[in-house]
């Protein structure tokens, strides 16, 4: 049942990614662009997903129990270093070049799978390489 | 929208909709955050996380839900940065990011935003801001490598 409701979850976040518009690199950079001709879609995309999102959180916290689970598994540190501000800096640079984030990548490798497929294929190298030093250092 | 004549503001709030439904679903069935970076280095192997079968289902949707959104409208509209060098360097630039920050756009900035999470707040305001710095470096510098 939870492998299911996975399958459920990725295919409408598929589907919205889609519908949205935030496939489209282009329009992504035009969100960033706010010096530039500002395309100010991604933020609807955001609040429409905020909202949703806020009402499973409310939801949630009356829950003993995820529905296909024993428990919920979720972050608990509220630690905010320069890990977590160094790593989203880092992502957000890679988002502004690209026009792309992970979700996206991924999805377009379908349609898109030189373009995509080198994304997704340097990303995996990243993580890895974030891994190898990562575990060295630890 | 004249002000944004590119803009598709009732696009975004349906696509909106369903990425927070995804989120919801991925909460309230297997209990967990539907964060892609995460799920993604799961996957390939580069982090513990989530059951390996539930990571890969959820990863399979992506493309599987886009697919079915361009058979039902035609199409997805694309335009990706031609240069290859470009989407690798930002790919990479990408990976290492999320996995030091522990997240992305979907778990930090939709599920952890949502959730008024300080530490995905912090992170969606960071990326963002980082995201606008680079754009307008890369137009400033002529639109690319």
């Amino acid at each position: 049942m939870r492998n299911l409701m996975a399958l459920l979850s990725g295919l409408l976040f598929g589907a919205g990614l889609a519908l949205s518009g935030m496939m489209d690199p282009a329009r992504v950079r035009g969100f960033l662009d706010i010096a530039g001709d500002w395309d100010p879609t991604l933020a609807f995309v955001m609040g429409g997903a905020v909202l949703v999102m806020a009402l499973a959180w409310a939801l949630q916290r009356r829950m003993h129990r995820p529905l296909a689970c024993e428990d919920f598994a979720l972050p608990g540190t509220r630690l905010i270093d320069a890990r977590l501000i160094g790593g989203a800096a880092l992502f957000g640079v890679g988002w502004g070049l690209g026009g792309l984030c992970p979700g996206p990548a991924i999805a377009s490798l379908v349609f898109h799978p030189v373009s995509a497929g080198v994304f997704v294929a340097a990303m995996l190298a990243g993580m890895l390489a974030f891994r190898l030093v990562d575990t060295r250092r630890s | 929208m004249q002000s944004f004549p590119d803009a598709q503001p009732l696009h975004g709030l349906a696509g909106g909709v369903l990425i927070g439904l995804a989120g919801a679903v991925m909460l309230l069935g297997p209990g967990r955050i539907a964060g892609i970076s995460g799920m993604t280095a799961r996957v390939a192997g580069l982090s513990g996380g989530a059951p390996w079968p539930l990571a890969a289902l959820f990863l399979a949707g992506l493309p599987a839900g886009a697919l079915a959104v361009a058979a039902l409208t035609g199409g997805i509209p694309a335009q990706f940065p031609p240069s290859l060098l470009l989407l690798a360097i930002a790919g990479l630039v990408t990976g290492v990011g999320t996995r030091l920050g522990s997240g992305c756009t979907s778990g930090h900035g939709v599920c952890g935003l949502s959730r008024l999470s300080p530490r995905s707040i912090v992170a969606t305001l960071t990326f963002i801001a980082t995201g606008m710095v680079t754009v307008a470096l890369v137009n400033a510098l002529g639109g690319g490598i």
